[in-house]
């Protein structure tokens, strides 16, 4: 069985670029545009994994984190944000509000996929 | 008993010598910087050349003189192993072993023309040491003492600290340790929460840095100390760790030792420490151990540290019979012990009970072999076999520790090289083939063996270009095997190879494609009690499964009664026993298949199979069994228990009853017969499928 990953960002073409990486790979992808997407596909369904950016319209990255490791089924599950380099304090918030992880933007193909491994196990 | 002749035990010892030089030659083409091979390779010629001219093999003694002394400038560093030279002392290890085995049949020409040819290669290999090696990258590995505590709750944001662990593993080689002590008791325990920490100690390449880039997403919330242990002292003593780790102080030590009992239970009493720090650095010390103990360069190496007692093979044989009467007769004491009053007869039968399975399991484990004493001998047809046909073949193995009986390994070496030869020759395209398929230009062959109950499967598998199935469909109607556009499945149709006198080989090369072989493969895998699937993607590759019992003399047994009749089922391929309701009983009545538990089994009734007479018990029982992905169920009168059982083969008469496999003495003295399974579970499929077709 693949693993299902929910990936939240507001930009299309950063969604894409993620799926079109963790498809290749063999992983399920699903995309949400917002926090309040994201939230309301993480409540519908357990997935693997979720990726997240952090600076988003509408309902952020950190609140939403902070809402999914409310629901039962998300303990456990690796929730990796997308930060940048020059973002440490928001950084600090997601950690705190329940991030696993972390992958700064920009960032390449590759790192995408070390990481996801490496929460995952695989 | 015989007093062994030193000239034959020469032979042997030779022969074991020859295969240490071969196995060190093959790896110097890889490696021919190898300090460690050549001094290999060189200890092999030079015990050769010394025991040789001792027991008489003059000959042996001479011609490996000259060997030796290549090998001895190769080891001094004055010429390099090159690929022309390793050739050429391959030639001449194969012109030694006959020289040993067969010293007056011997060429003495082709052994000059060795010679002159390795007279060639060493004046070959003298310039290019010139060109001195490129100085060996030099890795020194370094131990690390790594202490981890987590934040409780670090499960439930989606870190897994296994995870992490296993990463940590992977770095080199780690002694893990959990420390327990902060678990708290049972009832008021936190199953989400982490109350353990590890301690960990690494011997790795890789910097410190590495071992912080494991816990990089942790690293803030955690408590990670990372401290080399300067060097690894093997005999550094327990107390010594504890106070360089900080977890005692010196003069707790000195207190405890006075006490002249193990330091670390004397330490925990004191209190001074937790016996989870003791057991830490315990296994701190045993890893410092494990790590001083001197590297083995290469495998013949290490066999070699294993001492070990030649037996003669025959001697093993008597030895696993005796044992296996004595399973017999201690059966037979069980069975008077069971009825008897006398407790203490009782007592003693249940000694002897356990003290003859032990026996037993001992015998087996003599006989066993690792596999790899027999992949090791397939490097060298691999590395023939490609250069023969112009194709270039890596070979890599796994599960070569996977252990085997004996006799069995002695039987697959044939059927294992013709597989291989199948493999290289019709399943590997030539190096443009490949590059024309988007392949790289090396063909890879995989064997592999693992266990799998009582069972060892060995694979092969090639990323050639697969079997093609039209052109066996093709050879199989044009030989009648099969009627034009009829339907057959596809494990069917690719089992035609196995047919006598198939081949789809456009050309018969000088190797393979005469049709000869695989249908001997099929026969002697199933000699063995063993079975054979084939399994192939056009374009991608084959592959090639054997399975094999572990032994050949003894199984574990499900012992049945059918009418008056009693049969054993080896117990690795049954799966399950169900009782059979009337209902179903009767339901099932001219139907080929039972409902079990929704899964639709073909049956067979072994009372039908075997006439039986006398009338069927009430309560009929269906004992399921499986072989490899099928399954049957075989309904019977009465499942007795399970049985040990020691194999006693059928005579000449009865070897072609299919149905049965061998026969074996029960506890009371009578005979009961083994029933052979896959051809029952084929016969069962079959008949079921001839009443589809009929029905």
């Amino acid at each position: 069985m693949a693993k299902t990953i929910l990936t939240v960002d507001d930009s299309a073409s950063m969604r894409q670029m993620i799926k079109l990486t963790l498809t290749g790979a063999g992983y399920d992808v699903t995309e949400a545009n917002d926090g309040t997407q994201g939230l309301a596909t993480a409540r519908g369904k357990a997935f693997d994994m979720v990726l997240t950016d952090l600076n988003m319209p509408g309902m952020d990255g950190v609140s939403m984190i902070k809402e999914i490791r409310k629901l039962a089924t998300y303990t456990g599950v690796p929730i990796v944000m997308l930060t940048t380099e020059s973002d440490a304090e928001r950084k600090a918030q997601a950690k705190s509000a329940g991030a696993t992880g972390w992958i700064t933007k920009p960032f390449q193909p590759e790192q995408l996929l070390s990481v996801t491994k490496k929460v995952l196990g695989q | 008993m015989k007093t062994a002749d030193p000239r034959e035990i020469f032979q042997q010892e030779a022969q074991d010598l020859l295969v240490q030089l071969e196995q060190a030659l093959l790896d110097l083409e890889h490696a021919p910087d190898d300090s460690a091979l050549i001094d290999t390779a060189f200890r092999a010629l030079h015990t050769i050349k010394g025991s040789g001219s001792m027991f008489g093999f003059e000959a042996v003694a001479a011609f490996t003189h000259h060997v030796e002394t290549a090998f001895d400038k190769v080891r001094q560093g004055t010429i390099v192993p090159n690929r022309e030279l390793i050739m050429v002392t391959l030639h001449a290890r194969d012109h030694m072993r006959q020289l040993i085995e067969a010293p007056e049949s011997a060429d003495t020409a082709a052994g000059e023309a060795i010679l002159a040819q390795l007279q060639r290669a060493m004046e070959g290999g003298a310039p290019q040491a010139a060109a001195a090696p490129a100085a060996a990258k030099v890795v020194v590995d370094a131990t690390w003492r790594v202490r981890i505590r987590f934040p409780r709750d670090v499960m439930a944001t989606g870190t897994n600290p296994l995870l992490l662990l296993d990463e940590l593993r992977a770095l080199g080689r780690a002694t893990v340790t959990p420390l327990v002590d902060d678990i708290p008791p049972l009832d008021v325990i936190d199953p989400t929460a982490c109350h353990i920490g590890w301690d960990i100690v690494l011997t790795t390449a890789q910097p410190s840095t590495a071992i912080e880039d494991v816990f990089l997403f942790v690293r803030d919330e955690m408590t990670l100390e990372v401290e080399a242990v300067d060097a690894v002292v093997p005999a550094a003593r327990l107390g010594e760790i504890l106070t360089e780790r900080g977890d005692v102080t010196a003069g707790a030590v000195q207190a405890a030792l006075e006490q002249q009992k193990p330091v670390g239970e004397l330490l925990v009493k004191d209190g001074a420490t937790s016996p989870d720090k003791v057991n830490a650095a315990l296994a701190e010390q045993q890893h410092a151990r494990r790590e001083a103990a001197p590297a083995a360069p290469g495998a013949a190496a290490k066999a070699n540290a294993n001492s070990s007692v030649r037996v003669p093979a025959e001697r093993l044989g008597e030895l696993m019979d005796r044992v296996g009467e004595l399973v017999i007769a201690q059966s037979r004491l069980r069975q008077i012990a069971t009825t008897s009053a006398d407790q203490q007869v009782k007592s003693v039968a249940e000694e002897i009970e356990r003290l003859v399975l032990e026996l037993r399991d001992t015998t087996m484990g003599i006989r066993m072999v690792p596999i790899g004493s027999l992949f090791g001998r397939f490097r060298r047809v691999v590395h023939d076999l490609s250069r023969d046909l112009g194709k270039e073949v890596a070979l890599t193995m796994e599960g070569e520790e996977t252990e085997l009986d004996k006799t069995v390994i002695e039987q697959l070496n044939d059927p294992l090289v013709h597989l291989i030869r199948n493999a290289i020759d019709h399943g590997l395209e030539d190096p443009d083939g490949r590059a024309a398929a988007g392949k790289p230009q090396q063909g890879h062959i995989k064997l592999s063996a693992r266990h799998a109950g009582m069972e060892v499967l060995i694979t092969i598998e090639d990323d050639g270009r697969g079997m093609n199935r039209e052109r066996i469909r093709e050879r199989a109607e044009e030989r009648g095997l099969i009627a034009k556009g009829a339907t057959i499945g596809d494990s069917e149709l690719l089992g035609m190879i196995f047919q006598p006198g198939f081949s789809t080989a456009a050309a018969v090369t000088s190797l393979s494609g005469r049709g000869v072989g695989m249908d001997v493969v099929k026969r002697t895998i199933e000699g063995l009690r063993g079975a054979i699937n084939l399994s192939s993607t056009p374009g991608h590759g084959s592959e090639v499964t054997l399975r094999l019992p572990l032994t050949l003399a003894i199984i574990d047994g499900l012992l049945v009664r059918v009418g008056s009749g009693r049969y054993v089922l080896p117990l690795g391929s049954v799966e399950e026993c169900v009782e059979l309701s009337r209902e179903e009983d009767a339901r099932s009545r001219g139907r080929s298949f039972l409902n079990i538990r929704g899964d639709l089994v073909p049956y067979l009734r072994l009372r039908e199979l075997f006439a039986c007479k006398t009338p069927a018990d009430p309560y009929q029982k269906v004992v399921i069994v499986s072989s490899g992905d099928l399954k049957v169920g075989l309904v019977v009168d009465q499942v007795i228990g399970d049985h040990q059982t020691v194999i006693k083969s059928l005579s000449k008469l009865h070897a072609d009853v299919e149905m049965l496999s061998g026969a074996t003495i029960l506890g009371d003295g009578a005979v009961a017969l083994i029933l052979d399974i896959p051809h029952l579970v084929a016969f069962g499929q079959v008949r079921e499928e001839n009443q589809r077709a009929a029905g």
